[in-house]
């Protein structure tokens, strides 16, 4: 008790501030970008307009130190700062105007928001007088983006500038990471002020970005599995946001357990481990899907239940008792109900598990995954990556760029089939290497992200897989990708339809084609409009070739292949069906 | 899940919040989100300085009230978020009337009327009288109807403010928040370490 005591009065109730800080006048924006060098920032994605113009004035002298991607569109330039964030584990730092600038971020907010990508969005506002007074360019930007952002702040005065960024940066990558904006009302950005310098932030009280780790519910876990006869592991991207890829493999390894991944989680640990038993959720594997529902205990890690993953919830894993270990309470009992909660960071919860639990092999357990992998081979892999058919599929083009990538590329997707292809069969040796819009499903997500995915991973090969639809929904970042000079390898999957709908069509709605029918542009000649090389492919013979072409381009390149027309993606829970009632055809 | 689960009934939401710009905003889209109505909503501040504390009144199940918990809390700003039934709490509402009086000059009975239900003169001027009562919707209900026939001017209500039962420890608790606030310890989050009284696992 005594010593208990003794720390809290050493501690000083005020903070000592431990030099007097030798303050200078700075204005709002210079503040705004020091503390962006301070946080380690070197990239910021925007776009300039009347209400951030001060800050792009400031940033005019930074320019040596924050390289400024000029993108194509505020939404473009969201996304690639996701992608950045996604690859390089840092934050992602977006520029944008007020109003039409700032209402274009919502998309990618909503996105990283769901799929917890960390963001600092800065907007420019107009004049703090005339908020509320219609003004040019003026939208309650605050109050459009509360829903889809983690934390968001409008900045009236310079002073709080350091302050609220440090708080941003803060919020953006702690805990279950997440998109933060900071609306800076352009008095602000001009406004002098005495600048006593950067702190970054480290606590704020009313927030617990981590749950405190409770041995009792570890015990209780461990008890659960070294008992467990069907233990499973489905894991997702929480392993990658907390860096647990190592801790996670020395789980599964010494626990001996099968596991497979949600579709942000995958590349976790390499795509060919053999404990690695496939991919969850409506277009994942056969196995993994079927036995989640025969399983004896499920161990969630990082990953949220997604409807996408669980299908049918009242029929989902109801034999199996359930350890979720995630850092967000909130995500406990939320759609499945928890037998034992390992609330907490997985990189800290994950070590003390492994050390609990018994080292094992279920080979009998495994060997049923195998069974089922044999099956979906037999009846949906084999015709999808070597098909007899004329025509190309999506899924031997992967299977040609995993001979090139090995492993080592980073993948980025759209939305769509092509998506399920690509994060089905893409090879992955590394973690970071999958980056696709989980949660919100945003078509045109992939150019952009890739982009950014490249700056975040410049020693690394970047190739972005899209379909012929999201590819002409933000097709515009082909200028940025001419103006920066990046190289991205994109690969356009053109089946002239908005596949997945009309697959939907097709299996649901009697082939009613509804407005999925969608012509393109010539895309090579687009290419060859933004100086970028490209070739278009439709016959198996030129396939290998042109893949390796794009690979061996210095330089950006783009690839039109053109790919069977009326392709389903198998194996499929059909909605509102339990997992265990997934179609091989 | 038990039926006490999944039956809907009036549940006491009580939110400490930083008090900033907006919260009231990520606080309400929480249950417009999942088209759920705020039956009574009031924010004050706290006994502690620059906290405010939310009083949130939904007809739920507790299944729904719990995840709504956890949502409010996760919350940057928001300290603590807890919920409870109406008999874990006492709670009042403010009730102001008003009404001529020269009516209750002349009808002796009014007052009475009045005193009977508690209320009490607030104001009284030449040409109108306010009175306070405070009391359930019920009570303060009644003595709307009872006012009526006698020339009810206009009637407001407060939102409910209710104290929780069993709260000891509460007021240390957000102390300790304060208290921690210069320092980078980690302290446990209330669904964490008392995880039984919150709710059942």
């Amino acid at each position: 008790m005594e010593a208990v005591q003794e720390t809290i009065s050493a501690k000083p109730i005020v903070e000592i501030i431990p030099e007097p800080v030798e303050s200078k006048v700075l204005s709002g924006s210079e503040a705004l970008l020091d503390a962006l060098l301070i946080e380690g920032v070197d990239i910021i994605f925007g776009y300039p307009g009347g209400a951030i113009m001060p800050i792009y004035d400031a940033l005019f002298d930074y320019k040596e130190k924050l390289n400024h991607i000029l993108v194509r569109h505020e939404q473009g330039g969201i996304h690639a700062g996701q992608g950045y964030a996604r690859t390089s584990g840092k934050v992602g730092v977006v520029f944008a105007t007020s109003g039409p600038g700032a209402t274009n971020l919502v998309t990618g907010l909503a996105d990283a928001q769901i799929d917890s990508t960390p963001l600092v969005c800065i907007t420019g506002q107009v004049f703090a007088h005339l908020l509320g007074t219609d003004a040019f360019q003026e939208t309650d930007v605050i109050n459009i983006t509360t829903p889809v952002t983690k934390w968001n702040y409008q900045v009236t005065d310079a002073n709080e500038i350091p302050e609220v960024i440090a708080k941003a940066f803060y919020i953006a990558r702690s805990g279950r990471p997440g998109p933060v904006l900071v609306d800076i009302t352009k008095n602000a950005q001009i406004q002098k002020f005495d600048y006593k310098g950067y702190t970054p932030c480290k606590h704020i009280r009313s927030y617990r970005p981590k749950p405190i780790v409770r041995p009792k519910y570890l015990q209780e876990a461990a008890e659960l599995i070294n008992q467990a006869k069907k233990p499973f592991v489905i894991w997702g991207q929480g392993v990658i946001l907390g860096s647990a890829e190592q801790e996670f493999k020395a789980f599964i390894e010494k626990s001996g357990i099968p596991s497979a991944w949600t579709i942000l989680g995958a590349g976790a640990i390499p795509t060919d481990h053999p404990l690695s038993v496939g991919m969850l959720g409506m277009h994942g594997n056969y196995g993994p899907n079927v036995l989640t529902n025969e399983c004896d205990v499920l161990i969630a890690i990082g990953m949220r239940f997604d409807d996408r993953v669980t299908g049918r919830l009242d029929k989902y894993a109801k034999q199996a008792k359930v350890i979720h270990l995630d850092i967000d309470p909130a995500e406990i009992d939320k759609n499945v109900k928890t037998t034992v909660p390992v609330w907490g960071d997985c990189k800290e919860t994950l070590p003390m598990l492994t050390a609990l639990v018994e080292e094992k092999t279920h080979t009998e357990w495994l060997a049923k995954f195998t069974e089922y992998m044999r099956q979906e081979v037999a009846e949906v892999i084999q015709n999808e990556l070597n098909p007899t058919t004329a025509e190309l599929t999506m899924g031997e083009v992967i299977r040609e760029l995993n001979e090139l990538t090995h492993g080592e590329a980073v993948i980025v997707s759209d939305v769509g089939q092509h998506q399920m292809v690509a994060c089905r069969y893409a090879k992955l040796n590394k973690t970071r290497s999958n980056i696709t819009s989980g949660g919100l499903g945003t078509m045109g997500f992939a150019l952009p992200a890739a982009i950014g995915a490249k700056f975040g991973a410049l020693d690394r090969p970047v190739v972005a897989i899209i379909g012929d639809g999201g590819f002409q929904m933000t097709l515009q970042e082909l200028g940025t990708i001419m103006q920066t000079g990046i190289d991205v390898k994109i690969i356009i999957l053109n089946n002239r339809f908005l596949g997945m709908v009309r697959q939907w069509q097709e299996l649901f709605n009697q082939r009613r084609y509804s407005f999925v029918d969608i012509e393109s542009p010539d895309f090579v000649k687009l290419a060859s409009a933004y100086g970028i090389a490209g070739k278009m492919v439709d016959d198996r013979k030129n396939l290998a070739g042109a893949l390796k072409e794009m690979m061996e381009n210095k330089g950006a390149f783009v690839l039109e292949v053109m790919v069977t027309k009326e392709n389903n993606v198998f194996p499929m829970v059909p909605q509102g069906c339990s997992v265990s009632e997934i179609r091989l055809k | 899940m038990s039926n006490q689960d999944t039956e809907k009934q009036e549940f006491n939401i009580t939110v400490y919040t930083e008090n900033q710009i907006g919260l009231l905003n990520r606080i309400a889209i929480i249950f417009t989100r999942r088209k759920i109505n705020i039956d009574s909503l009031n924010t004050s501040p706290s006994e502690i300085e620059s906290i405010h504390r939310f009083n949130i009144v939904i007809t739920e199940s507790e299944d729904v009230v719990r995840k709504l918990c956890r949502q409010i809390e996760k919350q940057v700003e928001v300290l603590k978020a807890y919920y409870h039934t109406n008999e874990d709490v006492i709670w009042q509402e403010l009730a102001l009337y008003k009404v001529s009086t020269e009516v209750i000059a002349e009808k002796v009975s009014v007052e009475r009327l009045l005193r009977e239900n508690g209320a009490r003169a607030v104001v009284i001027r030449k040409d109108y009288t306010v009175f306070e009562t405070t009391g359930h919707r019920e009570e303060t209900d009644n003595l709307i109807n009872i006012l009526q026939p006698f020339g009810l001017i206009e009637f407001v209500r407060s939102a409910r403010v209710a104290i929780i039962k069993d709260s000891e420890g509460f007021n240390a608790k957000i102390r300790e928040f304060e208290r921690l606030e210069p320092g980078e310890d980690v302290i446990e989050n209330e669904f964490l370490n008392d995880g039984d009284k919150v709710f059942t696992m």
